[in-house]
């Protein structure tokens, strides 16, 4: 049986059996970064680790999305999650109904991933989003 | 009148709004002879020229605008900032006048937008082949996906997190903003829109990003704003009621977004625009208790709220109390935005950072008619662009 090839929306997602984000830290001052960075934009250090970021936060502000650019389904929710070892991830909340009275500032939230779509050679893509707990 | 500052000389905007039958020189051109007019100086007086504009940042702006006004051989600087782009185009002169390589100099900013609509987010691609590309190794479009980039987005965020951090913020404290800005605006011939909304219009008027409905989101749209600058040496050499008409500029400031955590996920609106207040505050040796109006950044409802606290407006963690006191309104302690603001007089991005001085130049000469602020002797105009680039300028009445 053919398996199902997947690869991530961006790199910084690790997919897999237990999916999670990775950041490469500065050896310097531990700051975190998504992209690849030249020297480290706080303390100007070039040496970085990659390091694995918690699956687990708080939703430190959104907003609900009703107009997009054409295409994106609406309304959806743009959260930003301060993850248990402080760095601030932006994404989707998922599983949760998109309207004022369902998301609550503060409110625990962990990772999700799902296949988000698929191209032409059957290879899906895997999103992540943060779903409340 | 002593020492080496730098005054406001003369100014002038168009109304903003839309010009299908102009474009941006046009525009830039007419509101350059005005100011030149307004100052009682012609474009041979100039010894430099920064011209801001950002949809059309390549296309030699100000050289173009030279073709209409005066080809006098000047240098000129062209300019862009995201919304600082006119806060930017001042400073410039302001340097330059500074740096003793000039003592009188003009800039513009314009920009020609029409109905362009959402800024920012991206489109929609599925890709037919997925295929790693960018910084972040997206193979798909991301927007909608890993949150948002739209402008109405990453503002509401930027409020719901002052909210999630202070007490007494939520949607209708937005909603007042808005209110305020265009009740303001019913008295500004200059303003895109000069139409009051009750709250409960505001709130109930289509959701872009939540917090923020269509009625708490700037307009897109054109206009065009200019400054004539000139340094104090050269200002006593003129004309006393020129020299009464003009403005002293007690600070010019510029700051870019220092690092902080959040920043590469969601720019950072605060840490900047504080940075930039402090300074300015400290260079024009005065506090916010001291300003009689201001003319802040208010993108969105939700940009400005956060900014009174920001600008030192309120007490610390404070803005939602600020708001619901009515300290904001021209009526009260703090008038901000008496223009409508950029949700009601518009954001025509180039012509922005200047239109903010024009605006505050025209109270502390008492002339800005039916909005007059009476009395006004200081006040503060506020720009920030995202990326992010932050401009302050704190004016003066000549005394």
């Amino acid at each position: 049986m053919a398996t199902t090839q997947q690869v991530p929306i961006v790199n910084y997602l690790r997919v897999g059996a237990r999916p999670y984000l990775r950041a490469q830290e500065c050896v310097g001052c531990g700051a975190r970064y998504f992209d690849r960075r030249n020297a480290c934009a706080k303390c100007g250090q070039a040496e970085f680790v990659n390091a694995r970021v918690s699956n687990h936060g708080v939703l430190r502000s959104f907003s609900i999305v009703h107009r997009a650019a054409p295409g994106i389904p609406v309304p959806y929710v743009s959260a930003l999650v301060e993850t248990d070892d402080g760095t601030t991830v932006r994404s989707n909340l998922v599983d949760c109904p998109a309207d004022p009275g369902h998301v609550t500032l503060g409110m625990k939230v962990r990772l999700a991933t799902y296949v988000s779509g698929t191209d032409d050679a059957g290879t899906e893509c895997v999103a992540f989003g943060y779903r409340p707990t | 009148m002593s020492g080496d500052s730098v005054w406001v000389l003369g100014t002038s905007m168009t109304r903003f709004g839309r010009y299908p039958d102009l474009d941006a020189v046009d525009l830039a051109a007419k509101v350059c002879l005005e100011a030149f007019a307004d100052g009682e100086v012609t474009v041979h007086d100039m010894d430099v020229m920064a011209a801001g504009t950002l949809f059309q940042a390549s296309t030699s702006m100000g050289q173009r605008i030279q073709k209409q006004i005066g080809q006098t051989g000047i240098p000129v600087f062209n300019v862009t900032n995201a919304c600082a782009t006119g806060a930017t185009a001042i400073r410039t002169v302001y340097l330059s006048i500074k740096a003793g390589e000039a003592s009188m100099g003009l800039a513009v900013g314009v920009e020609q937008m029409g109905k362009m609509g959402l800024l920012a987010g991206g489109s929609k691609e599925e890709a037919n082949v997925y295929e790693a590309s960018g910084r972040y190794g997206a193979v798909t479009s991301i927007d909608g996906v890993l949150g948002t980039a739209t402008m109405p987005g990453v503002f509401a965020q930027a409020g719901m997190a002052y909210a999630y951090e202070n007490d007494g913020v939520g949607f209708e404290q937005f909603a007042k903003v808005a209110y305020k800005n265009h009740l303001h605006s019913t008295l500004n011939p200059l303003a895109q829109y000069q139409k009051e909304f009750s709250l409960e219009e505001i709130m109930g008027s289509p959701v872009q990003s939540y917090p923020n409905t269509l009625l708490m989101c700037c307009p897109t749209g054109d206009g065009a704003a200019a400054a004539v600058l000139v340094s104090e040496e050269r200002l006593r050499s003129m004309p006393k009621r020129v020299q009464k008409r003009a403005v002293k500029i007690a600070a010019s400031v510029l700051t870019s977004d220092p690092w902080v955590e959040s920043g590469q996920v969601q720019p950072d609106v605060n840490t900047l625009t504080r940075n930039a207040a402090s300074r300015a505050y400290e260079k024009a040796g005065i506090g916010p208790e001291d300003l009689d109006l201001v003319e802040l950044h208010d993108c969105f409802a939700t940009a400005e709220l956060i900014h009174y606290d920001n600008l030192g407006l309120c007490e610390r963690g404070g803005a939602g109390d600020f708001i619901d006191s009515g300290a904001p309104f021209r009526d009260g302690t703090t008038p901000v935005n008496v223009s409508g603001g950029l949700i009601s007089k518009g954001h025509p991005i180039g012509a922005t950072g200047v239109a903010n001085v024009f605006e505050v130049t025209t109270h502390l000469r008492g002339e800005a008619g039916d909005r007059q602020i009476e009395g006004a002797r200081v006040g503060l105009a506020h720009v920030i662009g995202l990326g992010s680039s932050c401009g302050v300028h704190i004016l003066e009445k000549a005394s």
